[in-house]
């Protein structure tokens, strides 16, 4: 649990408060069709060219359940260790918007398909554990565009029906940073199963996030407010910094808390209240007619359990255990699938120690400079793996590496080529290093009396004239052995 | 021919398959005995060159190994046709022409019919005579200003009118039976499950049930035996063995126990039913059934759970009909504006009524005593027909409390217009098959029906009982073609 130094609270006056959080994250399902029709699913497509009759609501027609949708909600449970319903129902939620073209979404009230589990998160302090209450599928809605036209609204029914799963945690958050932990490591369980992509630019991945505030030490939870559909971690982070603070400061001043849905407005950094709970929608929930309850069977799931591939907590035990590395290391190497699957590669004909330092430090950084992903990189984990080669066999040094790595970045290049086009591999032989090396003390007389009478701080002065000289390849182990001798 | 029209489907199939007769002058003939009787307002959308053409075509070309070979057919106007207008009865879908065919229809037209037009019907199937159709009233054949029955008033008249050889219907709470009764022919409600809903304009997904409405039993059997398939496309229906119908279809119920429930004698149910369904006892006794008192106890409460459970799903089935996509829409000055108008403009008042209540008891703070209540006694009465058919191999009771009544006559009071399905609800919430056939007259002439429940999957055995009983019964309809100047 956290401890006093990273605790997250806002103090007024003498008062010092805690914020509780919850979340209920949609993310779409990874899917080629919609979770009750046939239609595509693909992103940014033109307008209105994925939609079935049954997604535009038409008379008459019935929805259908798609079994991969199912499976794929069924994987994700199993990643968030949760129980899985082997009885679930669909129900209506009905309320009339242009989007929304039968009059109601179908989604899961009562009985959901996954019920609770959890999710265990890495912070600087160690772990937390967050609660996971429930997941349940859904159908998406169309999209209504309100800026093509002064007078009309525009709607695009490619989203309409789109398979959802809202997953909704225990109120056990407490900062922003444990909601940008949760936040990223729900995605990477679920990018580890391939049953959502977490694509947050294209909305694969929004959130309704709850916010409340009570006092330091106090067990009662305070009134929340909900805000709804938030699309960025970093807008998450703040909208519940505002809204805390917000809170905070009616309950300093005397005020109430009304429980209302409230949205935040990214341009001004506030939240602003869309309704109150008097005002909150009846949503006449009742079990869909046109669908039976979802039944699964044990089989059914256990087969699923043995697609599940080894997820992040596993793998990270395992990086530790096996290849000896830090906490630090695993958790930055087994956040996303596509890392933990090039280190992976990389080791395997390479040295581990210098592996996880090359790609934790040289390689993210410059994917970040140029705004990459791991899979957009222009190393290939083989060649990297070759450049690790060449360091630890001695035929280059770290400093030259790093040029040669520089290269391979501006295109994948074999780092064997580069270091022998343009000459850099690294002199070893003793003979020509101590031709070099009295040729330097030759060049320096004057500085070599005065090491010889104890000014031993210019051995490095030496050194450096040597590198220099060598053009950067003579081996820095040799060169040191040698020029103590000659000195 | 000069009497086409008066034959059975199974005649006419009979004198196409042998060359007696061709397509065309079968079509020719109801199409004709069909514009003579334009005052029976039994049509919403004729479709009667498209269908010469299509009987013209059939004849160049005939299939006669076909169930239904070029035999016309009018279907009530819940079933959307592709290309062709299909309302539900409603302002709201007057100007709407489905891209699709219903299951139910495709099937019909598989088996080489013939469309000849879009049947009457209440709006969205919600009444019990036919007169909350937005296309008005329609005649009972019977005679004149009396109610066909509802909803599938259209199909009813038509049939008996024999402006069509048979047609099909939905039955949600006894809107095929009751009409079926009305007019003194043959309409059954199948088992939930064995006719898709695909195509079907949804007035209560869990009751509604297509079925076939016939002059009598056999071609009955013959159409059931077409439109009852299992499809993927509808998660409700139901993938069990069906039996060749018309081809098993026998007189011998010799030994079949049939049960009388007791419950069935409602407080007030006129004399001339008392003395039909005593007659109907009778009959099944001559064709050699046993004949056992049986107790439906939860029978009371079908009536007021059908009223919460049907307008539940309505309220949120019409949803869809907002004026965005298709249909009729009203200006507005914004959106909420636009849906209010709309569907105070497109929905009739009974429709209306039943969304109200529908949303009512959907409300949250309601839920729990109306619809979830409801939902416990729907399970109730399902069990009362279980323990039921433990002792009995199908239930007889009268279709409708009373014979057709006036037109007008109940509209200004939907409580007494809601008792004529007190005697159907109960099967559409058990999810049985019921089959009614005409047994006899009231002191008008007009026609009773009597209803054979059978079990879940069993229509071969109800078919066979009302063909037994239909034999000895030996009804006959009075149709003066009063309509016809």
């Amino acid at each position: 649990m956290s401890n006093n130094k990273s605790e997250y609270l806002i103090n007024r006056h003498d008062n010092q408060y805690e914020v509780v959080i919850g979340l209920e994250v949609h993310a779409q399902v990874t899917s080629q069709s919609k979770l009750f029709s046939t239609s595509a699913t693909k992103f940014g497509a033109e307008p209105n060219t994925q939609v079935s009759l049954v997604d535009a609501a038409f008379p008459g027609m019935l929805p259908v359940i798609n079994e991969y949708c199912v499976k794929q909600a069924i994987k994700t449970g199993i990643g968030l260790k949760a129980k899985i319903n082997k009885i679930s129902v669909f129900d209506r939620k009905n309320y009339f918007y242009a989007d929304l073209p039968q009059g109601y979404q179908i989604s899961q009230f009562k009985d959901p398909i996954v019920g609770e589990g959890k999710v265990i998160l890495d912070m600087p302090d160690g772990q937390k554990e967050v609660g996971i209450e429930r997941l349940h599928l859904e159908q998406d809605a169309g999209k209504s565009i309100h800026d093509l036209d002064s007078k009309n609204t525009f709607v695009d029914l490619n989203r309409s029906g789109v398979a959802l799963m809202e997953i909704v945690s225990k109120p056990d958050l407490r900062s922003p940073d444990e909601v940008n932990a949760y936040i990223k490591k729900l995605r990477s369980i679920m990018r580890y199963l391939g049953t959502c992509d977490g694509n947050m630019q294209e909305g694969s991945l929004r959130a309704d996030v709850n916010v409340s505030v009570r006092k330091k030490g106090s067990k009662e939870f305070g009134t929340r407010c909900e805000i709804k559909n938030v699309n960025s971690i970093k807008f998450m982070q703040m909208a519940i910094e505002y809204e805390a603070n917000r809170q905070v400061d009616l309950i300093e001043d005397g005020q109430i808390i009304d429980q209302e849905t409230r949205l935040f407005d990214t341009k001004k950094n506030e939240t602003r209240s869309m309704r109150s709970k008097e005002d909150a929608h009846d949503y006449r929930y009742f079990p869909d007619p046109d669908l039976l309850p979802l039944e699964v069977s044990d089989d059914f799931i256990e087969n699923l359990k043995s697609e599940i591939p080894e997820l992040p907590d596993e793998k990270k035990k395992r990086f530790i255990e096996q290849f000896k590395l830090s906490s630090y290391e695993a958790n930055i190497l087994v956040s996303d699938i596509a890392i933990s699957n090039y280190f992976e590669n990389v080791i395997k004909k390479s040295d581990v120690k210098l592996a996880t330092n090359w790609i934790i430090g040289e390689l993210f950084a410059a994917l970040n400079e140029k705004n990459l992903e791991i899979t957009d990189s222009p190393i290939s984990a083989g060649n990297l793996s070759k450049l690790i080669n060449l360091i630890k066999d001695g035929t280059i040094s770290g400093k030259i590496a790093k040029t040669v790595f520089e290269q391979m970045m501006k295109g994948d290049k074999d780092p064997k080529k580069i270091v022998e086009e343009k000459g850099l591999k690294q002199e070893s032989d003793p003979k020509a290093l101590e031709a070099l090396i009295d040729k330097v003390i030759d060049d320096n007389r004057d500085k070599a009396i005065e090491y010889k009478s104890g000014k031993v701080k210019l051995f490095g002065f030496f050194v450096g004239q040597i590198m220099k000289v060598s053009g950067g390849k003579a081996n820095p182990q040799l060169v040191n052995e040698i020029l103590k001798k000659k000195l | 021919m000069s009497d086409i029209t008066k034959q059975s489907l199974s005649e006419l199939v009979e004198n196409i398959k042998s060359k007696k007769l061709s397509s065309s002058e079968v079509t020719k003939a109801f199409v004709e005995r069909s514009e003579k009787s334009k005052e029976l307002n039994a049509y919403i959308t004729e479709d009667f060159t498209n269908a010469l053409n299509k009987a013209k075509m059939f004849d160049e070309k005939p299939n006669l190994d076909l169930k239904l070979p070029g035999i016309p057919m009018a279907v009530k106007d819940l079933f959307c046709t592709k290309d062709l207008r299909t309302t539900a009865g409603s302002k709201i879908l007057n100007n709407f022409i489905p891209t699709y065919e219903s299951t139910v229809t495709q099937n019909i037209w598989n088996e080489g019919a013939i469309l000849m037009g879009k049947l009457n019907c209440d709006e969205f199937a919600m009444g019990s005579s036919n007169e909350t159709s937005f296309f008005g009233n329609v005649q009972n054949p019977i005679d004149k200003n009396l109610v066909p029955g509802g909803s599938s008033g259209g199909s009813s008249s038509a049939v008996a009118a024999q402006l069509t050889p048979i047609t099909i219907g939905t039955d949600t709470g006894g809107s095929i039976r009751q009409p079926a009764s009305f007019t003194g022919t043959v309409g059954l409600k199948p088992t939930y499950g064995s006719c898709s809903r695909y195509g079907i304009v949804a007035f209560a997904s869990s009751l509604d049930q297509a079925g076939p409405m016939a002059q009598n039993v056999k071609d009955c059997a013959l159409l059931q035996g077409v439109i009852s398939t299992y499809d993927e496309k509808d998660s409700t229906s139901i993938d069990f063995k069906r039996n060749e119908y018309s081809k098993e279809l026998t007189k011998d119920i010799k030994g079949k126990k049939i049960g009388i429930p007791k419950e069935y004698r409602v407080d007030g149910m006129p004399k001339e039913i008392e003395d039909l369904w005593k007659k109907g006892i009778e009959y099944a006794k001559d064709c050699g059934a046993e004949i056992i008192d049986i107790s439906l106890p939860h029978t009371n409460y079908a009536l007021p759970t059908y009223y919460i459970v049907a307008p539940a799903e309505a309220s949120s089935n019409l949803a869809r009909y907002d004026g965005v996509k298709y249909g009729f829409r009203a200006e507005g000055e914004n959106l909420i504006d636009m849906y209010e108008k709309t569907r105070s403009e497109g929905f009739g008042a009974e429709v209306q009524r039943r969304i109200m209540i529908g949303t009512y008891v959907l409300s949250s703070g309601y839920y729990d005593a109306y619809y979830l209540k409801a939902q416990k006694v729907r399970k109730l009465i399902k069990n009362d027909f279980d323990d039921a058919y433990r002792e009995v191999d199908a239930i007889l009771t009268p279709s409708t409390p009373s014979s057709a009544f006036k037109i007008g006559e109940k509209t200004n009071d939907p409580v007494s217009m809601y008792l004529n399905d007190i005697f159907t609800v109960p099967v559409n919430l058990a999810g049985l098959p019921g089959i009614s056939i005409p047994a006899g007259h009231d002191s008008n002439g007009y026609p009773l029906g009597l209803q054979i429940i059978g079990k879940a999957f069993d229509e071969q055995n109800i078919l066979n009982i009302a063909y037994a009983m239909e034999e000895k019964i030996n009804f006959k309809n009075n149709i003066t073609d009063w309509w016809i100047k």
